[in-house]
């Protein structure tokens, strides 16, 4: 573990960089072009990427740092959905908060920095600080909107709770320290299994330690009993953040979680190591979420809070994919967010235009969008469609992945819970379709998006429709990436 | 190696893509400048490949190309590939050549219609699919090609829509054709389950170890196989809608229904000769429907009156002949007729649209007549065109015809009953052909005056096709020449690497192991062509010189006439026996068992989810601590779980 490779580091250094960049950009233009900070936020973005696919591989301080094919998948994730929410922001950009750009778009970019620092992680004090990292600049983000009391309400929510959870994920991950004596993820593997044998069994420490981990990531992933805070917040937070908190966000908690659970505590997955195992707690967890999430976004009228449900519920689907704790289950679970960073940023970009427009989150009045604006009502029902599994899109080959590896890890009864309440969830995405095609009423409102919003709008659907027919060269990256742990 | 075979099928997609997405937005000049260009490039695309193809080792005449794996999951593996073999390399030529040829032709003949860029995306869909359909290296990308033309031929047989007779059509061809369809993938299905693979190279070398020579599962399988052939093909019992689907435009019949996609499924089971070689028994039933249909399509041809059902049911016929070459191990044979039929009859059916354009739409033949003097390039195609399939020695038609014929005869799993009913065909349409000739071109001009005055020949835009054509009618026989006529029969050879099912031996071991002689193999060929001759002259003395003839003949065999005329009554007895049961039964599913039953219990379920959700929204107060609450007791109860686990 001599490789000193400073290089790997480049991506999160130039973007960090960039961000401070565009904070004095702000003081620098003075707010003449509006559009300049965007663009070089999506400029910096994609620049980003383009230096993690020059730099990558191989480890820095001592391990601490590592960029693998698993890092390097999440964090094109990252960047996507980053890039994303940056372009979707451009039309409330230039009315709603348009005195603090600058450190709108700067800080949606130190988000992303921490996310890159997590998913690089390879040891317990980095992930906590990435974590940290990540969410600090987003509770500010959820409040961005100063003058509105919902977004005010939203982000110190989200500090509350966030605060809160910290607590019990830092407590969760000191104990698992003071069971291995290590902050290693793969030392602590190979600790834990040497007491394992040495003792034959382990003390109720780990289960605590496991709960309250889960617990704590389980904040991040907006995981039932722990989502409570996402409705309100996602309904009250400038409508870009929140996708990109549904997003971003979500896929930061995903990895962390898959790094020390999938990987630091494999062994434990399964129920031969009753009552030591958290597979089936997390398996429960994924049937209460997607029971919970599904059935309550069906009567939902506003559509950010109907896409908060539904977020909470397609965490289930992927969370069936990590407890099947498998090569092809992890892989299942990159590809799935894969899509879903498509088709959620996908939706939450037209509801942020529409709102823009009309000022309304209502489902109702997006009635007859598809005589006014065609293309957008067809690009939100792809959305839409693919978020319900209906093929030839990704969002069924995502489903049709999870569900097997589930299968084939034997959780046959949450496949089926997951199936079942796939049925229930596709009632509330085609309702918003038959409100925007089969209403009576006269449409009125006609949206034209911002050139960046259409740009994010047509990656999204040409993603969903290309990798849900052809899915086989992300899902042989995602498989790649996840040979690293070794399983 | 340098890859260039996703070039054939990527043109035709990128024209459909740039017609489809600047639908309507496009002059007239550009869209056909696209459409016909992209096919061009397959063409030459596909010919380039032909001659590096041709210029590798006999044995390893295989170009394959995978791009990606098109879905990995565990045993599944399905790649997207693409396999060019000389099979495969004839069909892209047929395909792209007569394709492009028609493109041209269409230019002309769909030029005042309003939906000009419609027709052509859909023109070009249909190339991208019918190439993909051909150049897949496995069974389940030659699935998407054959769905993906039954689109395209749906969509185009529907083209005029607002034609109520035209969109029902539609739907016939597309229904019937899902019922082979479903055959299809059942068939898949069983290959899978027991080769583990879809992939062409595999299938073909491991069916052998897997299946039981005549075992039951080949037999279920390729009998599956050859019900998805018989409804694209449009074989019995699933042949029906092709004479409905000549409502499309004409070059659509042309191109689809006559040249390339009914083609189809003799290219698949001459794709699959390996395992049809090992069912003897479904080899049989192939070449006894394929007799049958081509039988019993000729005698409805003898009776039709609209230019181009006759043209329908010839090509119904003639298909027969294909799958008679199949069923008897010929399926080079049935590969060569499907070429040369591919030559002669797109320039019948292209002739035939010059006609109608010229008498503005008129099809019925009772009302032409006489246009030989008015249409000279139209003429004289359309006669060659007719010596072709009537198969009079020199042109293409009589060589592969011919080897139908003499394979039915001789082959092992051939029979001289075979040979007979094939020969009666023959016969019979050299008849209903001339006589479909004789009622056009000679006589008097039956149509009204009005028609009279404007009849003209056609732009030179549907000549020049139709000229080119006419050479490849006359030309495209000689790759195939028999050995017994001094030719090394070229058009064999080159496709034997691919027929792997089939013992090779040469054609004397063939002769001899069969034990007919050469003078046999003469005798028959000249007896048939004098047979052939004399059906000509029959249909030349009731049609041309002896008119009153046919009234009075007609009128004795009035009883006969009439069951022809009505196509035997099969698309009626279809509707009694199969249709009107199924809509009863439908009708009970829906209004009792839908409606009632599962609406009530599903409307029940809806309502009690529903009334879960109001609550489980009421959780959601907003108040933080509550939320607090929840977050700390979730992570008491799971404790709470383990501690009493």
């Amino acid at each position: 573990m001599t490789d000193q490779n400073w290089s790997i580091l480049i991506p999160e250094i130039f973007l960090f960089i960039w961000a401070l960049f565009i904070f004095g950009l702000d003081l620098g233009i003075k707010r003449k072009n509006p559009k300049i900070l965007g663009y070089s936020a999506m400029a910096g973005l994609t620049i980003t990427g383009i230096l993690l696919a020059i730099f990558n591989g191989g480890i820095l301080f001592k391990g601490m740092f590592q960029s693998d094919q698993l890092a390097i998948f999440f964090k094109v994730i990252f960047i996507g959905s980053a890039f994303m929410a940056v372009g979707s922001s451009f039309d409330i950009a230039s009315e709603k908060i348009r005195h603090h750009r600058g450190e709108y778009y700067g800080l949606i970019l130190f988000s992303t920095v921490g996310m890159m620092f997590l998913s690089s992680a390879s040891e317990l004090i980095t992930l906590y600080i990435g974590m940290e990292l990540t969410t600090i600049p987003l509770y500010v983000l959820a409040a961005f909107y100063k003058d509105d009391k919902l977004s005010v309400e939203a982000g110190l929510k989200y500090l509350i709770v966030g605060a809160f959870s910290s607590a019990i994920l830092l407590y969760g991950l000191s104990l698992l320290y003071g069971l291995t004596g290590t902050t290693d993820i793969v030392t602590m593997k190979i600790n834990l299994s040497l007491v394992f044998l040495s003792y034959g069994k382990i003390g109720p420490g780990l289960i605590l330690a496991m709960i309250m981990v889960i617990a704590g990531i389980g904040f991040k992933l907006a995981l039932v009993p722990f989502h409570m805070w996402a409705p309100d917040v996602y309904q009250g937070a400038p409508t870009p953040i929140t996708a990109f908190l549904s997003v971003g966000s979500k896929a930061a908690g995903v990895v962390a979680f898959a790094r020390i659970f999938v990987n630091g505590l494999i062994a434990f997955a399964s129920d031969v190591m009753k009552p030591l195992d958290w597979g089936i707690i997390v398996a429960i967890l994924a049937a209460a979420a997607m029971i919970l999430g599904n059935i309550t976004a069906l009567r939902q009228r506003n559509i950010k809070r109907m896409l908060a449900y539904s977020s909470i519920a397609q965490i289930g689907y992927v969370m069936v994919g990590m407890v099947a704790a498998s090569e092809l289950g992890i892989a299942s679970v990159g590809y799935y967010m894969f899509i879903y960073l498509f088709a959620n940023m996908g939706a939450f970009t037209i509801a942020t235009i529409f709102n823009d427009k009309t000022g309304s989150d209502g489902i109702i009045s997006y009635s007859g969008l598809s005589k006014t604006s065609p293309i957008f009502a067809a690009y939100m029902s792809i959305f839409l469609l693919s978020l319900a599994g209906i093929p030839p899109l990704g969002g069924f080959a995502a489903k049709y992945l999870v569900f097997a590896a589930g299968i084939q890890a034997g959780y046959t009864w949450l496949v089926i819970v997951a199936l079942l309440t796939s049925v229930v969830s596709l009632y509330y995405y085609a309702n918003i379709i038959k409100t925007m095609y089969f209403s009576a009423e006269e449409p009125t409102i006609k949206i034209h998006p911002s050139f960046p919003a259409n740009l994010v709008l047509l990656i999204s659907v040409i993603g969903i429709i290309l990798f849900g027919i052809f899915p086989g060269p992300i899902l042989d990256w995602a498989l790649e990436s996840a040979k690293i742990f070794a399983f | 190696m340098n890859q260039t075979l996703f070039l054939i099928p990527l043109f035709p997609l990128i024209g459909f893509l740039l017609n489809g997405l600047f639908l309507g937005r496009l002059n007239k000049k550009l869209i056909s400048l696209i459409a016909c260009g992209s096919v061009g490039l397959s063409f030459i695309v596909g010919l380039k490949m032909f001659f590096q193809l041709i210029s590798l080792p006999e044995n390893t005449r295989a170009i394959e190309e995978i791009l990606f794996t098109w879905i990995p999951s565990g045993e599944f593996v399905v790649s997207f590939g693409y396999l060019f073999d000389p099979l495969s390399a004839i069909m892209v030529l047929v395909v792209s050549g007569v394709g492009f040829l028609i493109h041209v032709y269409s230019v002309g003949y769909m030029h005042d219609d309003p939906g000009y860029g419609r027709y052509f995306t859909y023109l070009n869909l249909f190339i991208f699919a019918m190439l993909t359909l051909v150049l897949a290296n496995n069974y389940l990308l030659m699935f998407v090609g054959w769905e993906g033309v039954g689109l395209c031929s749906y969509l185009l047989i529907g083209f005029w829509f607002e034609k109520k007779s035209a969109s029902d059509a539609g739907k016939k061809a597309f229904i019937v054709n899902r019922i082979g369809d479903f055959g299809f993938i059942l068939g898949l299905f069983i290959i899978f389950w027991n080769v583990r693979s879809l992939d062409y190279n595999e299938v073909f070398v491991r069916a052998p170890e897997v299946f039981a020579l005549g075992g039951g599962l080949i037999t279920a399988a390729t009998l599956l196989l050859f019900l998805g052939a018989t409804g694209k093909s449009a074989q019995i019992p699933l042949y029906v809608w092709l004479p409905d689907a000549m409502e499309g435009p004409t070059p659509v019949s042309a191109l689809i229904h006559a040249a390339t996609m009914v083609t189809a499924g003799v290219y698949m089971i001459a794709r699959s000769n390996v395992l049809f070689m090992l069912a003897p028994s479904t080899m049989t039933v192939v070449a006894i429907v394929g007799i049958a249909t081509a039988l019993l399509a000729a005698t409805i041809a003898l009776a039709q009156n609209d230019i181009k059902r006759v043209l329908a049911y010839s090509t119904i016929s003639q298909l027969g002949y294909m799958f008679t070459a199949c069923g008897v191990a010929a399926f080079a044979a049935g590969i060569f007729h499907l070429m040369t039929h591919a030559f002669f009859k797109a320039l019948l059916f292209l002739g035939s649209g010059s006609v109608i354009h010229a008498l503005a739409g008129q099809q019925d033949m009772r009302y032409m007549g006489g246009l030989k003097r008015h249409m000279k390039t139209t003429y004289v195609t359309f006669f060659i065109a007719t010596l072709a399939i009537a198969g009079i020695p020199g042109l293409s038609g009589f060589f592969s015809k011919d080897e139908i014929l003499w394979k039915a005869f001789s082959s092992n799993q051939g029979s001289i009953w075979i040979w007979l009913v094939a020969l009666f065909t023959a016969l019979m349409t050299a008849f209903y052909m001339f006589r479909l000739v004789f009622l056009t071109f000679y006589g008097q001009e039956r149509m009204d005056h009005h028609t009279k005055e404007h009849l003209h020949e056609s732009p030179k835009m549907m000549t020049v096709p139709l000229s080119i054509l006419a050479v490849l009618s006359i030309i495209g026989g000689y790759v195939g020449i028999p050995h017994i006529l001094g030719g090394g029969n070229q058009f064999e050879k080159f496709l034997e690497p691919v027929m792997k099912g089939v013992h090779h031996g040469g054609e004397e071991h063939a002769l001899a192991s069969s034990g007919h002689s050469a003078g046999t193999e003469l005798t028959l060929m000249f007896g048939s062509v004098a047979l052939i001759l004399v059906s000509i002259y029959l249909s030349y003395y009731l049609y041309v010189k002896n008119v009153a003839l046919v009234g009075r003949l007609r009128n004795s065999v009035s009883g006969i006439h009439k069951i022809i005329y009505g196509k035997f009554f099969i698309d009626e007895l279809y509707n009694a026996i199969i249709i009107r049961p199924l809509v009863g039964g439908s009708l009970f599913l829906w209004k009792i068992v839908d409606v009632v039953l599962i609406d009530g219990v599903l409307n029940g379920l809806a309502i009690l989810i529903g009334d879960v959700s109001l609550g489980a929204r009421k959780m959601q107060s907003g108040q933080l601590r509550r939320y607090a609450t929840v977050f700390l007791a979730g992570v008491v109860i799971i404790i709470g779980y383990f501690a009493l686990r």
